[in-house]
């Protein structure tokens, strides 16, 4: 099938647009950057319908990588029920989000460098789900990191713009820090890193009830899970990765990258599905992940940030899902969330487009009159993101919360109240800036067709996706879930109480909200200030770390204690010293005869102890 | 007379055309450098023929010629498969470095190229040399160049800096000499091969107390060499202010002399010695590689950023030659030839700036990237292969170390690995700092695009990091011969030799593999 063809084509774009873009003109850079993306969405889709029903996993071997002692990684791309998942969502997304860009990014400097890393991040991205090993996983994995933190510091005259990017690789690095962990057990344990015969010996193995190898391996993996996907404790850097132009918000850290994380539990199944300690890890951390940046969100001005907390919020869902077991839901509502929160962002990208460039909500207001498209397929993506019955987003994360409660009812009612919080936070979003009067003072206008086309795919699917039946598809790789309907629509009504509730305090009874802040002082400041997170790490970790390295380690140890010795040491020699200063005059003369006096030394030496003997 | 001996003395006849050209014809010098280093690089390139063909893990191209009678000295040379990779990163970037010293030196042009064809002489020497005289010769005569590179053509503090890694180094050369003779004394020969053979078949019968102070002796001039924290001192000194292609030969070539005596001489011919000191060593290293991330991340100054960072690189060769694992193994010969092209480029991209803006404090960079798209560019990727992005050189060998490490001992590679965390964080701030943000007017006007030279320099290492990052079985395979058959007896003997609490150590080892 030709596999390869799928990344290679993106990795095409980029190396043309990336070596000789900046001579292009804006047409020739889109031919390649998005025709690209389209081949490789259009060959993906012609190998998944030759390869259906793809009941098992189709397997391609290119050349080995690496090769030392019994150790043997290849390059090997592979397909199953899962991989093809993501890849529509990747390459079918990922392509209405080029198509996006190219009215986004008009009028923007570095136009060419935009396209080649969108198109290297593609490439990694379709290198992660094709990936038949950990180590070529790994590979995307990184890679993605990279053109994450590439695409965060594109406007790197802008401080803020290359510190975000830098947040962004390095909490990513500790995060891979256990993902790289992870894989050097995995190859102690198994003797390869290959999925089939890694998942295959795993299978094999009985469940763990203590803390063994898996418990190890699966908790290394969520560690870089939580750094990729933006989990508590590492997902510091995603509101700052809004940095970014919009259109990589929406790719990057919405659809497609932060997923990652998701893809990679539900691909090591077999590991975290022995390792109940490790199942239930995921799941707290999910599930508190989830209901705490959706506190954060309520209390954010910034448009692309209150979407960013949600998408914090939304992958703790999936890592509930996923660590409930119920993994095809998981992957269920990332497909969903693919969908309506790269709406929500292109939309959110088209208001401030139509702005020039304001994202504060509080310079927003009553746009809905001058960009119609916009504000209804912003409204698509938040009822279906606030669980309205029959949108995408009331299958996927009710397939979640039910799951949730056969677990351990406590869960799912930390995740309807989340539910009601999200519901609440998106539509205050698009209340301020749709209803009610116009604050700002820009001249507010709709979005070109190349902008808002997307925006209505988007929305069709946000709407409709819910019926693309993925726990179905998936059966065959993971068991279906009981459905539970009373639940379900338990759910539904709060996230519509929630659409209520935002409804009251900001469009019937506009006052309502800032008395309501007002009255908790305290929490709102807390809340608004993110709980102050970043500013305790970098108070205990960073911090630190940098002043010992400079005062004790560098300036002490190293130049104090070390050369101090060494110095010391020097002084006396420095009669040698002033013999060996005569000889940086360059005169030839002069080294000769040091060869030849250094050679005799040694000779005598020789000779000595030859005698001696 | 075998190519091999031709890529050796090469140079060395270049060395001695050089001095005979006159010494104001600039240009003529240049040029003749530039085609000597040129041709020695090409005729190198033959010596893959062995390996790419049969790929053995024994030595080829050998000659064995009597040199001095008495004491018995020959001249016997050959290459492995890791010499022989060793032996092409020096007629590489030789050749690199006579083009990024065609405009930067401006004193002393002719004994500088000189001295530069004649370190290339002793570069080669060592990784070929079997005889330990020999060895220890070649080791002296890559010395001599180096400190007057230093000490001529370098910065402010230059003599300082050339005195101090004369002497750190000289010390280590003399515990070496003393065992040199301490093996001459006890096999009648200075001849590798037979001093091993020997040593593993037991004719050559050492006490446990004299093959650790043997082990000591060669393990500290190895170690000054690589050097292992917390002899390292002398590194960032020598770096700062030696001259451009001084640095590259330095970090990219020279720091590998210590790491290749390790493997080749410390390890296989004292082993249990080598068993018995790899948990300190082991220690050492891990403590560079951490320590020496850490000291790089608060460097007000890019060589001394880089060259702390070449302490932390070099900690992961060292932590895979102890781990006696076929993979260490291989990481860490891969280790050192990524360093070679990565480091080499880092202090190459670092002496572009400086000719542009002559400074090397960060603070006095700033917004680069956009008068200089180009150069940010190849420094992105310089950068990234550094830190050991996938796809990358460095990143296969930092894997199969830590994967080595991982079989031997877990807990190592746990505070191992933080060093890949610390190299972003590193790394990243220099970036941001030097390329990012709005260019002064000052910076503007002085910092022009890459020109023909120096793309000429720099596209060929980029082009190399991505090959050995991603077709590395054009590299590796006579590594690992080589390294296996250093590995398959050496257990031989370790087993034979160590006590029984040692034994279990020994034996948990080769089960991991």
């Amino acid at each position: 099938m030709n596999l390869w063809l799928i990344p290679i084509l993106p990795l095409l774009g980029f190396l043309i647009n990336g070596l000789f873009g900046r001579r292009f003109s804006k047409p020739v850079v889109n031919v390649f950057a998005i025709g690209s993306v389209a081949l490789s969405f259009a060959w993906a889709v012609k190998s998944l319908v030759g390869l259906s029903p793809l009941e098992t996993k189709y397997v391609e071997h290119y050349f080995t990588w690496i090769q030392s002692g019994a150790l043997n990684i290849s390059i090997d791309f592979a397909v199953d029920r899962l991989t093809a998942v993501m890849l529509m969502v990747v390459t079918g997304v990922g392509l209405l989000i080029h198509i996006y860009s190219i009215g986004y990014m008009e009028h923007e400097g570095g136009y060419y460098r935009f396209f080649a890393y969108l198109n290297l991040f593609m490439f990694f991205m379709l290198v992660l789900v094709l990936a038949q090993n950990f180590l070529l996983l790994f590979v995307g994995w990184e890679g993605v990191g990279l053109c994450s933190y590439l695409l965060i510091g594109f406007y790197f005259l802008e401080q803020f713009a290359t510190d975000a990017g830098n947040k962004a690789f390095i909490v990513n690095r500790i995060g891979d820090f256990g993902f790289a962990l992870a894989v050097f057990l995995i190859v102690r344990q198994f003797g390869s890193l290959d999925f089939t015969r890694v998942f295959d010996a795993a299978k094999g193995m009985p469940n763990e009830t203590g803390a063994g190898i898996l418990t190890t391996i699966s908790l290394l993996l969520l560690m870089g899970a939580t750094g990729k996907s933006a989990q508590i404790p590492l997902y510091v850097w995603l509101p700052d990765a809004m940095a970014g132009p919009t259109p990589v918000s929406a790719l990057i850290h919405a659809a497609t990258m932060v997923t990652a994380g998701v893809y990679m539990t539900a691909r090591s199944a077999a590991l975290f599905t022995h390792a109940p300690i490790a199942m239930d890890t995921v799941a707290v951390i999910g599930l508190a992940t989830a209901f705490f940046a959706a506190t954060i969100g309520l209390a954010q001005t910034d448009i692309k940030k209150v979407f960013a907390y949600s998408t914090v919020s939304q992958l703790g869902y999936m890592f509930l899902g996923v660590g409930v077991g119920a993994f095809s839901a998981g992957i269920f509502h990332l497909m969903t969330h693919a969908f309506f929160k790269a709406l929500l962002f292109l939309g959110a990208g088209a208001v401030i487009h139509g702005l020039h460039g304001e994202q504060d909500l509080r310079q927003m207001g009553g746009l809905f009159k001058h960009m119609r498209i916009t504000a209804v397929t912003l409204l698509c993506a938040s009822i279906a993101i606030a669980g309205f019955p029959f949108t995408s987003g009331f299958f996927s994360k009710d397939a979640i919360l039910v799951a949730a409660y056969e677990r351990a009812p406590w869960m799912y009612w930390v995740g309807v109240l989340t539910a009601g919080m999200t519901a609440f936070y998106v539509f205050r979003a698009w209340f301020l800036a749709f209803t009610g009067e116009y604050r700002g003072h820009a001249h507010p206008h709709e979005s070109p067709l190349v902008m808002t086309g997307p925006l209505m795919l988007l929305a069709a699917l946000s709407l409709g996706g819910g019926f693309i039946n993925i726990p179905h598809w998936l059966e065959p790789m993971f068991a279906e879930k009981a459905e539970n309907q009373t639940l379900a629509w338990l759910s539904a009504g709060v996230g519509v109480a929630g659409i209520l509730i935002a409804y009251l305090f900001y469009v019937a009874r506009p006052g309502l909200a800032d008395s309501f802040s007002n009255a908790v002082g305290g929490l709102y400041k807390l809340v608004y200030n993110k709980y102050f997170v970043d500013e305790v790490y970098n108070a205990t970790v960073v911090q630190p770390v940098v002043k010992g390295s400079r005062a004790i380690l560098w300036r002490g140890f190293d130049a104090g204690f070390i050369d101090g010795i060494v110095n010391g040491i020097g002084a006396r020699s420095r009669g040698i010293g002033g013999i060996l200063r005569l000889l940086q005059s360059g005169n030839i003369r002069s080294y000769a005869a040091w060869i030849v006096l250094g050679s005799v030394i040694v000779l005598l030496a020789i000779g000595f102890a030859g005698g001696a003997q | 007379m075998t190519l091999l001996d031709a890529v050796i003395f090469l140079p060395l006849a270049g060395f001695l055309i050089v001095l005979a050209l006159p010494k104001d014809s600039f240009e003529a010098i240049r040029r003749f450098s530039l085609a000597a280093s040129v041709v020695t690089f090409i005729l190198s390139l033959g010596l893959i023929g062995p390996y790419w063909f049969k790929n053995p893990g024994k030595f080829v191209f050998e000659t064995d010629l009597p040199w001095i009678d008495s004491p018995p000295i020959r001249y016997h040379v050959a290459i492995d498969g890791i010499s022989l990779w060793l032996v092409i990163l020096s007629t590489l970037l030789t050749p690199i470095c006579v083009l990024v010293s065609w405009n930067y030196i401006q004193k002393h042009v002719k004994q500088f190229f000189a001295f530069l064809l004649l370190l290339e002489f002793g570069l080669v020497g060592v990784f070929c040399a079997l005889d330990f005289f020999l060895f220890y010769v070649f080791w002296e005569v890559s010395l001599v160049p180096m400190y007057f590179l230093i000490g001529i053509w370098g910065h402010e503090r230059r003599i300082y800096s050339a005195v101090k890694f004369f002497l750190y180094t000289m010390t280590g050369s003399v515990l070496m000499l003393v065992g040199i003779i301490y093996l001459y004394n006890q096999s009648g020969t200075f001849d590798y091969t037979k001093i091993l053979a020997g040593l593993q078949s037991g004719s050559i019968s050492l006490s446990y107390q004299a093959q650790l102070l043997l082990f000591l002796a060669f393990f500290g001039a190895f170690a000054i060499k690589v050097p292992l924290f917390p002899l390292h001192t002398w590194l960032p000194d020598a770096h700062v202010e030696a001259p451009t292609a001084g640095s590259v030969m330095l970090a990219s070539v020279m720091l590998k002399m210590g790491t290749y005596g390790l493997l080749r001489y410390c390890v296989p011919m004292f082993p249990t010695a080598a068993h018995n000191c790899a948990g300190w060593i082991v220690t050492l290293a891990i403590i560079g590689i951490v320590y020496g991330a850490l000291v790089a991340m608060v460097q007000p100054n890019m060589k001394k950023l880089v060259a702390y960072s070449s302490v932390s690189h070099l900690g992961f060769v060292v932590l895979g030659i102890f781990t006696f694992t076929q993979q260490g193994f291989d990481g860490a010969v891969y280790q050192m030839l990524n360093h070679g092209i990565s480091t080499g480029a880092l202090f190459i991209l670092v002496g572009f700036l400086y000719e542009r803006r002559h400074s090397l404090e960060i603070a006095d960079y700033g917004g680069v990237a956009t008068p200089a798209p180009n150069l940010s560019a190849v420094f992105m990727i310089t950068m990234l292969a550094s830190i050991g992005l996938p796809l990358l050189n460095n990143f296969i060998g930092e894997y199969l170390v830590l994967q080595g490490a991982t079989l031997v001992y877990f807990r190592w590679t746990v505070f191992a690995a933080i060093g890949v965390i610390l190299s972003a964080c590193y790394m990243l701030w220099l970036y941001q700092r030097v390329f990012f943000g709005r260019a002064s007017e000052d910076l503007g006007h002085h910092m022009p695009d890459l020109n023909f030279r120096e793309y000429a320099i720099i596209v060929p290492l980029i082009v190399l990091m991505v090959w050995m990052g991603t077709f590395t079985q054009s590299f590796i395979p006579p590594i690992s011969a080589s390294n296996a058959a250093i590995l398959e007896p050496m257990r031989e003997v370790h087993v034979r030799n160590t006590p029984p609490v040692q034994r279990r150590a020994g034996k948990e080892l080769a089960d991991a593999r």
